[in-house]
């Protein structure tokens, strides 16, 4: 495969632990310079396609090409041209902001001195540069992903792989990642990134899938997965104590969930939808008229059920 | 050539951990012999000798030193191979880090290794320069006993990776240093000759790669070495350190790549 093929390619990928079926058959093309996106719950697969993907997780079958290599051939090759973020932090706490960089820079051959000013520039890159000196012990999450993230890119990584990159962070520090990583993705740079977050996926992904249960059950750009899953606005209407009968509002929208406290209408005008409602005098509590996000599309394709 | 390298690599990770504690290190591995070689090999030793029946007819000093050292060896070696070994794979997870990198999990699991053999090489040197100002080596063969000591450490580092890599509680840990570790040191030949013990435990003792280690060391330092037995230890340690270095290559490869 040349240098123009995908930079991921799968076809039937499945992993299996005993029994249990974590990966399920999914097929993948991620081409260069693309953001791409696995969107589930826990459990659905998504963790365990990024840890084959970054070749430390053998395959259980079908085929999968990273950067065109072989990952069960080629494992030390192809991770010398990925930069890692996972899921939880594999720093060092005992170790500086610099030291945990210039070490993980030495695992790639790397020498101290093209290390020095590349340190140098992936902190400033992160807004590390204050702490430089510092142990990594007591600094926040936030600092720690951040460091992390200049970690992953000390050797110019032809494709990030980014596990939950935001999982546990506050607001505040979770904007300050999205934003180091959309200009990483100005940059051209490749990456792929799961997440739960509905709005990480929006802000950062050209593509995206859907994984649930090992399978991929929805792929396309953000708008387009709104387009084909959910419809353009959603009417959101909470009740007193009374709650009309079900069914009532059936005719008023595309689709309906009535879910325990709220009733959601799927409509392509969200406006004259929640006048229409209004005008049928019903005991409402509250009408909110949104957008319809990814979130709808991902709660209408892998359910509202919470699996762990 | 690559190969080569690449354990090295994850070697200066522990390298750069352990500047930050090195000055401590070394006060322990000098102060230790001082405290054990004055109090057993002088304080206890000149009782010993008192009652012109010492074990193998040398001053006790003589005696007990080589096989201070040779526990001291082990001591290092399964500390160094126990708790940093599962925090590297639970808590810190620095191996997830070098896996992700071009460096595969042998890499991570020899480099560590290297680490554990510099601290029981320093160690040793240390220990046998302390012994040596006491007076109590009386060989220039008494130079061996470092990379006999390495061979020890091997022994026991080797398959205590193992054992810290592939268990789920780290309480087992204790368990080992409690039940193995500390019975090992007090009665493998260290302090007195196993021959004093109940027949089982004579029996098991010989078992012990550490009562392999205290002979081999007390033979090099007294300067009295036959060449059969000496040879029966290396291979007996030797045996240990590839055994547990298969097992542990396993545990890491089981551990670390899910």
């Amino acid at each position: 495969m040349s240098e123009n093929g995908p930079m991921i390619y799968a076809r039937g990928l499945v992993k299996r632990f005993g029994d249990l079926v974590a990966v399920d058959g999914i097929d993948l093309d991620v081409q260069r310079g693309e953001a791409f996106g696995f969107l589930g719950p826990n459990g659905a697969g998504k963790s365990s396609t990024m840890r084959m993907i970054g070749c430390v997780s053998p395959i259980s079958g079908g085929t999968l090409r990273i950067l065109g290599l072989d990952p069960t051939a080629d494992g030390p090759a192809i991770r010398g041209r990925l930069g890692v973020v996972p899921q939880q932090d594999t720093l060092d706490t005992e170790l500086t902001v610099r030291e945990n960089v210039l070490i993980y820079g030495r695992y790639f051959g790397l020498s101290r001195r093209e290390l020095r000013p590349r340190i140098d520039e992936l902190l400033d890159f992160v807004q590390l540069t204050e702490r430089a000196g510092d142990k990594v012990e007591p600094l926040s999450g936030g600092m720690k992903r951040r460091l992390t993230i200049a970690r992953s890119l000390i050797n110019d990584p032809d494709l990030l792989l980014l596990d939950e990159p935001t999982t546990g962070l506050d607001p505040q520090a979770r904007h300050v990642v999205w934003d180091r990583l959309f200009r990483l993705k100005q940059r051209g740079k490749t990456f792929v990134v799961t997440t739960h977050y509905m709005d990480e996926a929006e802000q950062l992904c050209d593509r995206l899938v859907v994984m649930d249960n090992g399978k991929i059950v929805a792929e396309g750009s953000p708008s387009q997965l709104i387009q084909r899953y959910s419809t353009r606005e959603v009417v959101e209407i909470r009740f007193d104590d009374e709650r009309p009968r079900n069914g009532v509002f059936e005719d008023l929208a595309d689709r309906v969930e009535e879910l325990p406290d709220r009733v959601l209408l799927y409509t392509r005008d969200g406006d004259a939808t929640a006048i229409a409602v209004a005008e049928r005098g019903l005991p409402t509590h509250s009408t909110l008229v949104r957008r319809s996000t990814l979130e709808d599309v991902f709660l209408h394709l892998t359910g509202r059920t919470l699996v762990d | 050539m690559e190969s080569i390298l690449q354990p090295l690599r994850a070697y200066e990770h522990w390298l750069a951990q352990y500047k930050r504690v090195w000055r401590g290190t070394i006060g322990t591995s000098l102060v230790n012999p001082i405290l054990y070689l004055t109090a057993l090999g002088v304080g206890l030793g000149t009782l010993v000798d008192r009652t012109q029946n010492a074990p193998g007819g040398v001053p006790y000093l003589e005696f007990v030193a080589p096989g201070l050292l040779a526990a001291a060896a082990m001591q290092t070696a399964v500390t160094e191979s126990s708790w940093p070994v599962t925090a590297a794979i639970k808590w810190s997870r620095v191996y997830h880090a070098m896996i992700a990198t071009p460096l595969t999990e042998r890499d991570a699991f020899v480099g560590h290794q290297l680490f554990v053999v510099t601290r029981v090489l320093t160690g040793a040197a240390a220990y046998l320069s302390i012994i040596a100002a006491f007076g109590a080596v009386s060989s220039w063969l008494g130079l061996l006993v470092v990379p006999v000591a390495v061979l020890i450490g091997t022994a026991f580092s080797m398959p205590m990776a193992a054992f810290a890599a592939i268990i789920e509680d780290e309480r087992a840990l204790v368990t080992v240093f409690r039940f193995l570790v500390v019975p090992m040191f007090l009665f493998s030949g260290t302090f007195f000759p196993v021959s004093q013990l109940p027949l089982v435990f004579e029996l098991a003792a010989y078992v012990t790669p550490i009562w392999h280690g205290v002979e081999l060391c007390r033979m090099l330092t007294l300067g009295d070495v036959e060449p059969a037995a000496a040879l029966g230890h290396v291979v007996y340690l030797l045996a240990w350190t590839l055994v547990g270095f298969e097992l542990a290559r396993r545990a890491y490869r089981k551990r670390l790549l899910g």
